[in-house]
């Protein structure tokens, strides 16, 4: 009896502090359910479980967990490989941001501008650059460029296509981003006699900028990953400096999975801050 | 334009490529992102990890590298599977994520009273799920939905990088025998051009049908 009175108070406890949140699809279990899901719970571990050992069991029989194969990727040397050709990543990512943001604010303001043709110029682009592979894009740089005279140095072989395919997509989050301010804001900015461009310049823009921060930033994630393409380029970012390494010292798997968990830690830092930027602005 | 007429069967070709990778790519990605989405919203935190795991994963290492991984890793750990084959499972593994994070955002969108009323009738978790959460949930992420069909279109352009030969791989084949780089290219884009707008068109209609009008 005092058992379940203690029991009972500790939940209303939790329940005024606020610790079972409202859910949408079940509520605190009662003695069944808690049952169920502790069968559930044993019979998904064991899915899980099952699966990473069939894994390992596969990986083992094919004699890829042989230490020696793993060994060098202990080792300094490999490290300061991959981590130049992670360099080489974030360079040409940050290269083709920084291009492809400046087209996007360009393209955004084009979509918005009083001009007809200046609107559908800009919508043309986003358009038709949203609905083109950026690899087909590449290959475009890398073998039809050149019979018209343009040969580009391979670093832009990478960063021209890919600046050209996310300025569309950095155009719709600026142009999102626009659109979300009051409307009083551009209103009130007329008003007191500004030009529409300085209304636009130090008006609206600087409270875009703060709203589409988070939607940036994720947006640096899809651009990253698209960086892999230096992979089809032969330019030395982590993937074709994995491919290099790999055909050196013919540790294919493994130098494949250790590349993959760097791109998995730098991404999944860059979404966390993503998903911190934008529950602090939800809480403003 | 000879280029492009004199090679139309190889790009003929290339096409039905990428449009069987997108629709079974398709299919597998819409399956497995809803058995991923019900893990991320069921009561089991087991597999609420398991789902959260999955999504974080996929979402952060580039397909190319999956893909690589899939095509030159998988027969050294005794795993045969064709080209094709392969290139469809990553293709869909890795969109899963992207569709179980819109049908996520979905169920999160239903107003909670809804779960209530479905389960104040008796509803198990699944049957609240299958009858009354998702077909509203569905409703309100056609537009999300949609981009991932067009995201998923232009993405299965990276299997021409390990090997396949679709739509791009096949007009880059073209042009090295003809090197007359624009029509080929040019003829290539209007053709991805052409699928994303029809997969933007059959998304408008089933926006329009599926809108709940309250």
């Amino acid at each position: 009896m005092t058992n379940l009175m203690a029991f009972a108070r500790g939940k209303g406890l939790a329940a005024a502090k606020g610790g079972a949140p409202a859910r949408l699809l079940f509520d605190e279990p009662g003695p069944r359910a808690r049952r169920r899901i502790r069968v559930a719970t044993v019979v998904a571990s064991l899915a899980v479980l099952a699966l990473l050992l069939l894994a390992v069991r596969q990986f083992a029989a094919a004699g890829q967990l042989d230490a020696a194969r793993w060994q060098p990727y202990a080792t300094w040397p490999m490290w300061r490989y991959l981590l130049n050709g992670l360099w080489s990543t974030l360079l040409a990512a940050v290269v083709s941001a920084a291009l492809a943001m400046a087209g996007g604010l360009v393209l955004a303001l084009g979509r918005l501008s009083s001009r007809r043709p200046v609107r559908w110029a800009s919508a043309a682009y986003i358009e038709v650059v949203r609905t083109v592979p950026a690899l087909l894009l590449v290959y475009v740089v890398l073998f039809a460029l050149p019979r018209y005279g343009l040969d580009l140095p391979l670093f832009w072989k990478l960063v021209v296509p890919l600046a050209v395919s996310n300025a569309a997509a950095f155009a719709g989050i600026f142009r999102a981003g626009v659109l979300s301010v009051d409307r009083g804001q551009t209103e009130a900015g007329l008003a007191i006699g500004l030009t529409r461009g300085r209304t636009m310049r130090m008006i609206v823009l600087p409270q875009a900028a703060r709203r589409v921060l988070p939607s940036i930033v994720s947006q640096s994630v899809g651009l990253l990953k698209d960086t892999s393409l230096g992979f089809v380029v032969s330019y030395a970012e982590l993937l074709y400096s994995g491919k290099v390494l790999a055909n050196y010292n013919h540790l294919l798997i493994q130098t494949y999975i250790v590349v993959a968990l760097v791109y998995l830690v730098v991404n999944a830092s860059l979404s966390k801050l993503a998903r911190t930027l934008e529950s602090r602005q939800a809480r403003a | 334009m000879d280029a492009l007429s004199g090679n139309l069967p190889a790009l003929w070709d290339g096409l039905v490529v990428t449009l069987r990778l997108t629709l079974l790519a398709l299919a597998g990605a819409f399956a497995i992102g809803a058995v991923v989405a019900t893990a991320r919203v069921s009561p089991v935190p087991v597999l609420r990890a398991a789902g959260t795991v999955y999504v974080e994963t996929l979402q952060n290492i580039p397909l190319l590298v999956l893909l690589i991984l899939a095509v030159f890793g998988l027969p050294e750990i005794g795993v045969q599977a064709g080209l094709f084959t392969t290139a469809v499972v990553v293709i869909a593994l890795y969109q899963a994520a992207y569709v179980a994070e819109a049908l996520r955002s979905g169920i999160n969108s239903v107003a909670a009273g809804q779960g209530e009323a479905a389960r104040a009738l008796g509803l198990t978790f699944t049957a609240s799920l299958r009858h009354v959460v998702l077909p509203q949930a569905l409703a309100t992420v056609v537009q999300p939905l949609g981009n991932i069909v067009i995201m998923l279109t232009m993405n299965t352009s990276l299997a021409a990088a390990v090997g396949v030969v679709e739509l791009t791989a096949a007009a880059n084949r073209v042009n090295l025998i003809e090197a007359q780089p624009i029509p080929i290219f040019v003829g290539a884009g209007v053709a991805y051009m052409l699928l994303a707008s029809v997969a933007g068109y059959v998304t408008g209609v089933l926006e329009r049908r599926l809108a709940i009008v309250r």
